[in-house]
């Protein structure tokens, strides 16, 4: 039994009962991946699985056999941060780094379902296909990932100037 | 959380079969509610049969011009989904009024309707819950209630089914197909999926062991302007304190379900029959048999605005 977790294959030697989290953090030492809340409330467990970005802490890891995984440890490319690491450095979006990983993966997989003209519960007309990432469809689509401290206006800055066509 | 053991199910006759074989096995999909109750230890299967790779997954129109909607659908997906989007805009709304995207991503369709109650009293298992442990009580009543429902209640339960996509069903009058253990398959009405707690609260639905959801079809679209409202206590990623999901037409006349209310999304018929008459004449239908706390009696008040709100977009 194996997946890919960030680009390498890995073997999976686990009891039923662990997350993708716990087999993340406790088995293979990834600990970017933050448990916050572990019942799927704060999105600090945020990874993506085949690109999707789910909750790491509401998966049993033995369902993730022959997957591909990206934690925040694989999204630099050859040493250098990835574009949006480095917004969040520029934008100050983040006070104690708790709910970054999260963040991060997070607004990565949302950009991606904005391209793929998925639609959130403000966007206006369900019949286009296109949504743009404006200020309101940022912060409802981002609404899975809660920061403690308050850097929510750092990290829209972020993500916008990353992601956005147009300013949020 | 206790041990388990875990199979992959490889058709739908396997997962029945292993099913019927083991009283305390569960079907797993998504998983978002299950393994946050396992957890907790509230449930405790001994086996999961891991549902996820029997082709479940499919959005297919029906020879009479509706849509079968494979049961392992993801939420993302279906809102997503062309002809959800423009024939049953109701659906894609309430789905996506729900959870987070992350959460929509794993989730699925028929999970979506199987999902147990986020009363906290049924979480706290340091306190007494009918559903949780029959017979020992409710602690919501006379408790914390302002979440809690305010019709179709009983003294043994008063908590609410949280799903935002099955008030949309239900306004739709979708149609649940299943297959049970032996094999065998039947559809059931939405409206008779969902139990009402009565004096056995933790049966919540009417599908016998080992029986599972395998798709839900839409009837032929009903077009009109279908609109879901959701009021809560955050702006995004919050259960529903009272949501609504209507479908109005040109002349006034409708159909709606309200969530956040009752055990089940809850429709009467009746009441659709009031919505040219306006929100108040309507509500008063709806919630006849209101039985409220003092802390959630706010929720009759805010059916009627809610609607009354509804009524005048759709005018607009």
């Amino acid at each position: 039994m194996h997946c890919t977790i960030n680009g390498n294959r890995t073997e999976m030697v686990i009891d039923p009962r662990t997350s993708l989290l716990d087999f993340l953090r406790d088995h293979l030492g990834l600990t970017g991946t933050k448990k916050g809340c572990n019942q799927g409330a704060c999105g600090a467990c945020t990874v993506l699985v085949d690109g999707e970005r789910i909750n790491a802490c509401l998966a049993f890891a033995v369902q993730y056999q022959g997957r591909s995984i990206t934690t925040v440890e694989g999204l630099s490319r050859g040493g250098a941060l990835h574009p949006l690491q480095q917004a969040f450095i520029k934008h100050d979006g983040f006070q104690c780094g708790y709910c970054t990983p999260g963040q991060l993966c997070s607004a990565i997989a949302m950009a991606n379902e904005i391209e793929r003209g998925i639609p959130s519960f403000v966007t206006k007309n369900l019949s286009t296909e296109t949504a743009l990432l404006d200020h309101d469809e940022l912060r409802e689509r981002m609404s899975g990932n809660l920061c403690r401290c308050g850097a929510y206006n750092g990290i829209v800055e972020a993500i916008s100037e990353t992601f956005a066509k147009e300013p949020a | 959380m206790r041990a388990f053991t875990y199979e992959r199910a490889s058709s739908i006759e396997a997962a029945a079969k292993a099913a019927a074989s083991n009283p305390e096995a569960k079907f797993i999909a998504g998983g978002t509610n299950l393994l946050d109750l396992m957890k907790l230890e509230i449930e405790t299967p001994t086996h999961l049969i891991d549902i996820n790779s029997l082709g479940l997954d499919k959005i297919e129109p029906t020879s009479e011009g509706g849509l079968r909607i494979g049961a392992l659908v993801r939420n993302t997906d279906l809102a997503a989904h062309e002809r959800v989007r423009r024939d049953y805009g109701l659906v894609s709304r309430a789905l996506l009024a729900g959870a987070s995207g992350q959460l929509r991503n794993k989730a699925t369709t028929a999970g979506n309707l199987l999902q147990r109650t986020r009363c906290p009293y049924f979480y706290d298992t340091n306190q007494p819950c009918n559903k949780r442990q029959p017979g020992s009580g409710c602690s919501a009543i006379g408790g914390f209630s302002r979440q809690h429902a305010i019709t179709g209640t009983s003294e043994a339960c008063i908590a609410t089914h949280a799903s935002d996509m099955a008030v949309a069903m239900r306004a739709l009058d979708a149609v649940i197909e299943t297959v049970k253990a032996d094999g065998s398959r039947r559809s059931v009405p939405i409206a008779d999926f969902h139990r009402l707690p009565g004096d056995t609260p933790e049966i919540e639905t009417v599908l016998e062991r080992g029986e599972f959801i395998s798709a839900v079809v839409l009837p032929p679209p009903i077009g009109g302007r279908q609109i879901y409202r959701k009021v809560r206590d955050r702006a995004s990623y919050a259960f529903a304190l009272v949501s609504i999901g209507a479908v109005i037409q040109l002349d006034g006349t409708g159909r709606i379900s309200v969530g956040g209310v009752a055990h089940k999304p809850w429709r009467i018929e009746q009441a659709d029959a009031e919505l040219p008459q306006g929100a108040r004449a309507t509500a008063s239908i709806l919630l006849a048999d209101a039985h409220t706390t003092e802390q959630n009696r706010f929720k009759v008040d805010l059916v009627e605005r809610t609607l009354g709100a509804i009524i005048a977009e759709a005018r607009g």
